[in-house]
């Protein structure tokens, strides 16, 4: 009998953690599925994203009654970052009244970007998944604000090249050997002969995040000038650990946004001084925002956080993502004249929002991000980055905002999109005049 | 003639032209190499006891780091953590030989397999249930293990010791001796490896099965243990870490299922062989990231040629 107990407990957590209920939604809800990923490999960065991302909506509830008059309800789907998970949680929410989706992995987007167009409900992959969505007329349904991977590498490349310059200096590329590490190597072969480096790729293997010896022993042998990561998850410490053990100036290393958490670094504490990471969103809780949602969802007990994780780096950016939402909302809802609204309309929301410096300032983030407009021809709105530097403790950002190489990317981006749209039957485009 | 150059003139010279990163790259792998001997140590003593193949040890290494870090961080002591994180592993060998084995026995070995990948489960989800997903660092320095480095100068380079990877090969190695000298030494090695050999035999001489294998399951609770300190010092405890214990596959393989020395040589040559092959040959001939598959292609060969690895039983069924 006490063995059934036991084994029948074990059964109900482990279902549990992995599934949630469907409550039922009013019509004049909101609703919107998370993703999210607070189990596996790499819920270091899943957790404080999707706490950051409900809580502002949840604060949005709490202070203002939704958006617009309409609540906003919000219910995750566990994904494990997994691919057939994520598109398992996309089938069992979107009859719901889905809006939107985040995915928040590039292998799940990739999987939903078929499925958008047909569902009619638009994909917001903010800051990954496909670059070559950032060109509307190919892709109307998906967007990837503030900055697709190409443009951020070209901002990291700026950044470099404002550093002593880039022209004759070797750049070691270490990356997770998986789509979304792979992303940016067009571009890197691209702009590498335009800016005059040489470049040289690293992959680790997704079973070897932890066990990366052999790769920085190639590094040491390659001797590159910088390096740049691509990484997640237990990647991101593992290769700082190692880059201090072989002594590589960590002033000289630079993550990419999602190599940048407060979790992986955190694990590395004072050997991993002077790294850098890309960023688009701002770090700490000095915003009136931030102060809103610690009074009216932290401190009012309904947030699944801890009071010290508010502001670090990764709930700050599921509270931007949030932010990108609410913002497209309001735009569907006056567009529309409807409180409650759907996936087209929210789809119309993301080309047709403004938050500029005007509007940062008004919902209480101003200098937490660049400002990001929604349009109909350009879906990763070529947001500038700033790049952030451990400081053995803490994240501190170190530079100003770095525009992307537009120029240099916007073709590539077309020629991409051009590319994967001659693949596709019956694949639908737009026109923005 | 590229490729000629390429494996056979190219790798010798970039070893005699820095002999340095050769002698780093031996000891990073000799490093490597020792830990997965520990990992696969822990398939080894469940192996030999019980002939079930525990799916469930990758997951016991994180489960072992978590609950070490996770005792910690509610302020208690690291040493006294440290004690009482082996004894949650003795808890654990109990209830898995009480609830899982033990019902269990005499089905055959695919059944017994599968109930450890259920263990598998019930770990993972046990783990993020009361431990949380984030990742968490390793106690290392509370627990006494040392930092810092100390250089070697050679052929005008410098070979890097890191302290902590001396302490792990030190504390790697007198595990591995002290567990082989228990098993071999002792009253209750003599009855396990009796149980290994015959179970109904061992039965008939008054072995306990039972209690053999809660020793077996709680030694393989040691190791992991031990493997996920030393491994989430170089890295993090977070959950992907169960995976390095795929690494023990192929040094089972290599080594044997049912031998421990097998399993600290297979683990070498795996740690060394993949090392020095990513660096020399894998990155010039095919892009890199051959370490996650270099020791497979090993562990597949020696599959072809000899099947009970280096110093594995060789079973003949007579017909």
């Amino acid at each position: 009998m006490l063995k059934k107990i036991i084994l029948g407990a074990a059964s109900i957590a482990v279902a549990g953690s992995m599934y949630t209920t469907t409550p039922a939604f009013a019509e004049d809800t909101l609703y919107i599925p998370s993703l999210s990923y607070r189990t596996g490999a790499f819920a270091g960065a899943g957790i404080p994203i999707s706490n950051g991302y409900a809580d502002y909506f949840a604060m949005l509830n709490a202070r203002d009654g939704g958006i617009g008059g309409a609540k906003v309800v919000v219910e995750e789907c566990e994904t494990g970052y997994k691919a057939d998970k994520g598109v398992e949680c996309y089938e069992a929410t979107k009859g719901n009244g889905a809006l939107v989706y985040n995915p928040y992995s590039t292998g799940i987007t990739l999987q939903l970007i078929p499925k958008a167009p047909v569902d009619e409900i638009p994909i917001l992959s903010m800051g990954y998944g496909l670059s070559a969505a950032a060109i509307g007329e190919k892709f109307p349904w998906v967007f990837n604000y503030p900055a697709s991977y190409w443009s951020q590498m070209s901002s990291i490349l700026k950044y470099i090249d404002s550093q002593g310059g880039i022209k004759g200096k070797k750049i070691g590329f270490i990356y997770l050997d998986v789509g979304y590490g792979k992303e940016p190597i067009p571009l890197l072969d691209k702009l590498a002969p335009e800016m005059g480096f040489e470049w040289v790729g690293f992959p680790v293997a997704g079973k070897d995040m932890q066990n990366q010896a052999a790769t920085w022993l190639n590094v040491r042998k390659e001797r590159p000038d910088w390096m740049i990561a691509w990484s997640f998850g237990a990647m991101t410490p593992t290769a700082v650990k190692e880059a201090a053990k072989i002594r590589f100036p960590m002033d000289k290393f630079v993550g990419n946004w999602w190599s940048g958490g407060h979790a992986d670094l955190e694990q590395v504490g004072a050997p991993g001084k002077g790294y850098l990471a890309a960023n688009f969103s701002g770090i700490g809780t000095d915003f009136p925002a931030l102060q809103d949602v610690i009074k009216h969802v932290v401190d009012a007990g309904n947030s699944k956080a801890n009071k010290e994780d508010i502001g670090k780096v990764n709930y700050n950016r599921g509270l931007f993502n949030a932010v990108i939402m609410a913002e497209a909302i309001r735009s569907a809802q006056a567009k529309t004249g409807k409180k409650g609204i759907n996936g087209a309309d929210m789809r119309l929301g993301l080309e047709n929002f403004v938050l500029d410096e005007a509007r940062l300032k008004e919902i209480g983030l101003e200098g937490f991000t660049a400002p990001v407009v929604g349009s109909c021809a350009d879906h990763e709105g070529a947001g500038s980055i700033f790049l952030q530097q451990w400081n053995g403790s803490d994240w501190e950002r170190v530079s100003d905002l770095i525009a992307p190489m537009t120029e240099v990317v916007r073709p590539l981006l077309e020629e991409a999109a051009d590319n994967y749209v001659k693949e596709q039957t019956d694949w639908k485009t737009q026109s923005c005049g | 003639m590229e490729l000629f150059k390429l494996i056979f003139i190219e790798p010798f010279e970039v070893m005699a032209a820095l002999p340095d990163l050769l002698l780093q790259t031996l000891w990073e792998g000799f490093v490597s190499g020792i830990l997965y001997s520990l990992i696969a140590l822990g398939f080894v003593l469940i192996f030999k006891a019980s002939g079930v193949f525990n799916f469930a040890q990758g997951i016991m290494v994180v489960f072992a780091a978590l609950t070490l870090v996770g005792i910690h961080a509610m302020g208690v002591p690291p040493f006294l953590a440290l004690i009482l994180t082996l004894g949650v592993m003795a808890l654990l060998a109990l209830t898995v030989v009480k609830l899982v084995m033990k019902p269990l026995v005499n089905q055959p070995d695919i059944i017994l397999f599968m109930s450890t990948i259920g263990i598998t489960f019930i770990l993972i989800a046990g783990g993020q249930l009361i431990f949380g997903g984030e990742p968490k660092a390793m106690i290392t320095t509370e627990l006494g293990l040392p930092t810092g480095s100390s250089d070697w100068e050679v052929g005008g380079g410098i070979v890097i010791f890191q302290h902590i990877d001396i302490a792990a090969a030190v504390i790697a190695a007198l595990l591995i001796a002290g567990l082989a000298l228990f098993f071999n030494k002792t009253k209750t090695g003599r009855a396990l490896r009796a149980v290994a050999d015959d179970h109904q035999a061992a039965l008939s001489v008054g072995i306990s099965l039972e209690y053999i294998w809660v020793v077996v399951w709680f030694a393989a609770g040691v190791v992991a243990l031990t493997a996920g300190i030393l491994w989430a010092a170089k890295s993090d405890v977070s959950f992907a870490l169960q995976v390095v214990a795929l690494k023990a596959l192929p040094v089972l393989v290599l080594g044997g299922f049912t031998s421990i020395p097998g399993a600290i040589v297979g683990g070498l040559i795996i740690g060394i062989g993949e090392k020095l092959f990513d660096l020399y040959w894998g990155v010039p001939i095919l892009g890199g990231s051959t370490e996650s598959w270099f020791a497979f292609i090993i562990a597949l060969l020696f599959l072809l040629y000899r099947p009970e690895g280096l110093f594995g039983e060789k079973h003949i069924e007579r017909i």
